[in-house]
């Protein structure tokens, strides 16, 4: 092993006298390097400010494994083993990094910079890299593990690059006791500081805290050429530098940037080419194009896809219209994106049809995004229709509008009690009385396949409304089997042809094997569904933690 | 005196979250885009101390107005309110009642009317400015029942409660370290210990509920007068709950908070002070024997005011008298009836009702000083009043523009905080169903200290810029953008909130006497139970009021 023999200017003074004798033998050494002009001891530095570098490497190293452990539990879920692995791999790669050390012969200030900046610009953007990849599950991983080992073996390498640029300023004792005491120091700073002040009080997104660390390393890395400047070459100093300020202006760009690249990775998730999201004051709405079908995201999940959409709404609205006795006057709850408008406005009788949707961004987007009002036929614009931006149930309870003929009932599947209380016995008594007497309403009600227990708790909450009810089901390409209940105030049987022909997907042949569940669908006792005991919020969240 | 930020913000918090809170503090956060708007508000206290003097002499009254009825009810909280309710439903009309307050309701009062801050009309219409919830009567409680029934409560069986009146799911949810959880119960990190503990309590709490004395009543029933008195049982009144839970090996942090909680939530009290008597109460009489499952949560979105609301309409405008000062409550010679002095607290004037029956439905600290035989009994004991005490109350609403953020378990009905002194907020909206947009917060700090007077001291030395600090230092902890998401802030203080049943009070002979009548004096307040519970004030309203129908049929007859 070498050591430090760096080229010193002519303005510089020797060592001091602490390292003189220890680095005196080596001199030689050194002289194989390409120092302008080689001395016989390595130039003075200040031990303190390098211990307080040791100090920020040590909590940077630390975060950004906090970091990945982090990234990795929100998305592939399992904490106890996303933390042991990056933890381990972590460790490992440190070991790996010191080892290697001992190959790095020469210029060692100089290297030690350099190892900074790449660990700056790895351990950087490895939380914005990894929200890029979220979309693919194995790519993830890939990336994951890759980054993590670099940065490891990065930060492995600082400390012993360290000890061996101080050793001429220090006792080995000394040395040795210092720099682990400040490193062990930076690994419990890094770890309070990333998760209580960054994580829970400054509440600062993960992607950021990787980039904010990132350039904290990188500010070493320029100070470093100050503080080590007498190892440096004059030539490369300046070299030095703007590397550093290159990397720093490039994480503050990706800091800048990074809420346009994690809609990026959105777009990875998504699949298709996202031709418009936005945040509204209730949900995220993602509006995909590509393959020839347009898709509507909301929060993430799925709500149509233009290739199989008819069959959802053709089955949401034409059994109903086919039982029911009058046609004029219709409800629409939930459904802003206008579909289920259009199969309404192809009865002739429909007078008036109010539509009650929380969301004005989303009645707003089909209204006005091209892609979606082609496929709604400008449904919201038609003369007969009513908007109403509330809460569906709210809305049932305090403006007691009706009676209704026909209403269709199209919310989010339950998988917060914020929405599930759309589903309870409750709001089913309330849109029973907006009903007339011989009144209907279709209701999407899960999948009865894939949530069973949720699909007949729906279904048993109507009944305990005093509802009377015929369910049935499709089969939707992008969805899967997916159910509905048709539901009166009189007892209704199911409709046996329909009133409206030219359909894309229904016919009086398909209609009543609609009604019929085979084996695997067939009822199955479920609680009832209550305001104040919520059970279908359980009973979906559980199925849905079965299928993913 | 000046106060220093922290002296005052350890005066609300506690000096230990207050210097945990400040030390993460940065003045850049703690400055809101505009000053935030709000006041205190309060009872009449000035008004209720001139009692502390002795009363204005019967010759002013002799000349003053007169009204002549067949009962007076002194007091407009829900005990007097209940007792118009059940003379009402006896048939008896002639009445008037007497409040010292602009409004009725007592510490069941709840704000009614839009929010004035928050120009929206998704925003809550009503809040409350105290009692919240009532919790499903059991079959014992008739009287309780009927009620319900009358307000549409309960389904046509008379039992069930409809849907809408019980609590939304998701009742609670707790914030702990950094983030909300579902439920109160920190399960996060808890041991295998502290869930057998839990467990066990729970089973102990049932077995308590099904337990009954040797005449067959239950041993804890709410109304108390449906539960057992035995010695056996009543003993526990002797040592406070945190001995009980010692003595029975409940020794686990997290069990010991939520049993914490509960005290301070019902009884404004810690574990060390609470009777364990009560503590059992709360627990025990809140389960259903039949089974085993505990009792329902009732509530609407402006509070127990709902009931308030109904019970008045029990009363038409004109016998209802507010702003009138109670100083005087004199029986007539050779049982003729009664006579009340009270005094306008606008005008300043004398007036008089004479009456053949009164139902005095005050805090027994009012009662004492104005029943005349009271008086004069207890005058020169040193020790008058001094047997019960009343813990002090902070209540504040806070008005949102729109929801602030947070993380982890979605919004409650209750948001308790751990490690907190207040018990958190309830959200106004929840029970109407709306989870987005503006809201009102109500937010609950009972002053629990060992001596009364000091939570009074409390209560009462801080200004409201202060309790406002106090109030966002605690919440900034749970939602950062907060003070960005305030429109308004109103802090009502109340000085004598809730009798507490302390050790040794529930049980104390004197307080098991007072609610026996005096001549033609009846007597209705939960104070009579020696613990603050609607369903107490209730039932004394409604027996009061038998005892008076049963007096005046048999006079009548």
């Amino acid at each position: 092993m070498t050591d430090p023999q760096n080229p010193v200017g002519p303005q510089e003074q020797p060592g001091g006298p602490a390292a003189s004798d220890a680095t005196a033998t080596r001199s030689s050494q050194a002289g194989a390097l390409p120092p302008p002009r080689p001395t016989a001891a390595p130039a003075p530095v200040t031990p303190a400010l390098l211990l307080l570098t040791v100090l920020v490497i040590a909590t940077a190293g630390l975060v950004y494994e906090l970091l990945a452990g982090a990234i990795a539990t929100s998305v592939l879920g399992n904490s106890l083993r996303q933390y042991s692995l990056t933890i381990g791999v972590y460790l490992f790669s440190m070991g790996v990094g010191s080892y290697a050390s001992k190959f790095i012969d020469r210029r060692l200030a100089e290297r030690f910079v350099d190892v900074e900046y790449a660990a700056a610009l790895i351990g950087g953007t490895q939380g914005l890299l990894l929200f890029l990849a979220y979309g693919h599950a194995v790519a993830f991983s890939l990336l994951l593990y890759v980054t993590l080992f670099a940065i490891g073996m990065l930060v492995g390498i600082e400390i012993p690059l360290l000890m061996r640029i101080l050793r001429s300023e220090l006792d080995f004792k000394d040395l040795v006791a210092k720099v682990l005491t400040f490193d062990y120091l930076g690994a419990l700073l890094g770890s309070l500081v990333f998760s209580i002040v960054l994580v829970e009080f400054l509440m600062v997104p993960l992607e950021q805290i990787g980039l904010l660390f990132g350039l904290l390393n990188c500010a070493v890395g320029i100070l470093s050429t100050w503080i080590l400047r007498r190892r440096i070459y004059p030539a490369l100093r300046l070299r030095l530098r703007i590397k550093g300020t290159v990397v720093a202006a490039t994480l503050l760009c990706a800091m800048f940037y990074s809420g346009r690249l994690r809609a990026l990775g959105e777009q990875e998730l998504y699949g298709d080419r996202i031709i418009f999201a936005q945040q509204s004051a209730y949900q995220r709405l993602v509006v995909t194009a590509g393959d020839g079908r347009v898709q509507l995201f909301l929060d993430g999940n799925l709500q149509f896809s233009s290739l199989d959409e008819y069959r959802y709404h053709e089955a949401l609205v034409h059994p109903a219209m086919a039982a029911a006795r009058r046609r004029s006057r219709i409800l629409v709850l939930g459904g802003g994106d206008g579909l289920a408008v259009r199969e309404l406005l192809r009865y002739p009788e429909v007078e008036t049809i109010t539509l009650v949707d929380l969301d004005p961004a989303v009645t707003r987007l089909a209204r006005t995004l091209p892609a979606l009002r082609k496929l709604n036929a400008g449904a919201l614009e038609d003369p007969r229709v009513e908007l109403v931006h509330d809460d569906a149930m709210v809305w049932l309870d305090q403006a007691r509008r009706g009676p209704f003929d026909v209403a269709i009932v199209d919310f989010p599947d339950p998988n917060n009690f914020a929405l599930g209380k759309l589903y309870t016995r409750r709001f089913y008594q309330l849109l029973s009385s907006a009903l007339s007497q011989e009144g209907l309403a279709a209701v999407q009600s899960t999948s009865p396949l894939l949530s069973r227990e949720s699909f007949w708790c729906v279904e048993a909450s109507m009944r305990a409304a005093g509802l009377h009810t015929a369910p049935y089901h499709v089969p939707i390409p992008s969805f899967g089997e997916w159910g509905y209940v048709l539901v009166g105030r009189a007892p209704l049987a199911p409709p046996r042809s329909l009133r409206q022909k030219g359909l894309r997907y229904l016919n009086d042949g398909v209609l009543p094997g609609m009604f019929v569940f085979p084996q695997d669908m067939a009822r199955v006792d479920a609680e009832v569904n209550r305001l104040n005991h919520q059970v279908l919020v359980r009973y979906y969240s559980r199925e849905l933690s079965r299928i993913f | 005196m000046r106060w220093s930020r922290r002296e005052v913000l350890s005066l609300i918090l506690g000096a230990p979250l207050a210097t945990r809170l400040l030390a993460c503090d940065r003045p850049s956060q703690r400055e809101t885009p505009r000053e935030i708007e709000g006041r205190l508000l309060g009872q009449d206290h000035r008004a209720g101390h001139r009692l502390r003097s002795s009363p204005p002499g019967d010759d002013i009254f002799a000349r003053a107005p007169v009204q002549t009825t067949e009962v007076v009810i002194v007091g407009g909280g829900p005990a007097g309110l209940a007792a118009a309710y059940q003379l009402r439903r006896n048939g008896q009309r002639g009445m008037r009642l007497l409040e010292l307050e602009a409004e009725l309701g007592g510490t069941s009062r709840d704000h009614r009317g839009p929010s004035e801050a928050l120009a929206n009309t998704r925003a809550p219409h009503a809040f409350p400015w105290g009692a919240h919830y009532i919790t499903q009567p059991l079959d014992h409680n008739r009287p309780l029942q009927s009620l319900l029934s009358d307000m549409g409560v309960l389904e046509s069986d008379g039992r069930a409660v409809r849907e809408q009146y019980l609590v939304r799911d998701p009742k609670e949810r707790l914030f702990y370290r950094g983030f909300f959880y579902e439920g109160l119960y920190p399960a996060i990190g808890a041991t295998q210990e502290d869930r057998r503990q839990w467990q066990r309590f729970g089973a102990k709490m049932q077995a308590l509920a099904r337990m009954r004395d040797g005449q067959g009543r239950p041993a804890f029933a709410i109304p108390m007068r449906y539960g057992s008195d035995d010695p056996t049982i009543t003993e526990l009144d002797r040592i406070s709950a945190a001995t009980w839970l010692t003595k029975h090996g409940f020794t686990s942090e997290r069990l010991r908070f939520c049993v914490d909680y509960a005290c301070r939530d019902d009884y404004g009290l810690t574990l060390h002070d609470t009777s364990a008597w009560a503590m059992v109460l709360y627990y025990a009489a809140r389960i259903d024997p039949a089974t085993g499952r505990g009792t329902q949560v009732i509530t609407w979105p402006q509070g127990n005011g709902a009931l308030v609301a109904f019970l008045r309409t029990s009363l038409a405008a004109d016998q209802v008298r507010s702003h009138s000062l109670v100083v005087d409550v004199v029986p007539k010679p050779e049982g003729t009836g009664v006579s009340v002095h009270a005094i306008d607290t606008r005008s300043g004037k004398p007036m008089r009702v004479d009456a053949r029956c009164a139902i005095v439905a005050t805090p027994a600290f009012v009662t004492q000083r104005i029943v005349r035989p009271i008086r004069e009994r207890t005058a020169g004991d040193a020790d008058r009043g001094r047997q019960v005490d009343y813990g002090a109350w902070m209540v504040a609403n806070l008005h949102l523009s729109e929801r602030p953020q947070e993380r982890g378990f979605e919004q409650a009905w209750d948001t308790v905080l751990h490690d907190s002194p207040s018990l958190g907020y309830v959200n106004a909206t929840h029970q109407r169903g709306r989870s987005f947009g503006p809201t009102v917060w109500t937010y609950y700090l009972p002053m629990t200290d060992r001596d009364a007077r000091a939570g009074r001291r409390r209560l009462f030395e801080p200004d409201y810029s202060h309790f406002r600090d106090a109030i966002l230092l605690d919440l900034r902890r749970a939602h950062r953008d907060l003070p960005q998401k305030l429109a308004r802030l109103d802090v009502f203080r109340w000085g004598h909130g809730m009798i507490q049943p302390r050790v040794g009070t529930v049980w104390s002979p004197t307080r098991r006497t007072t609610s026996q009548p005096l001549g033609p004096i009846h007597f209705a307040h939960t104070d009579l139970s020696g613990l603050a519970l609607f369903e107490e004030a209730f039932e004394h309203g409604v027996r009061a009021a038998n005892e008076v129908t049963a007096v005046l049929r048999g006079s009548n007859g």
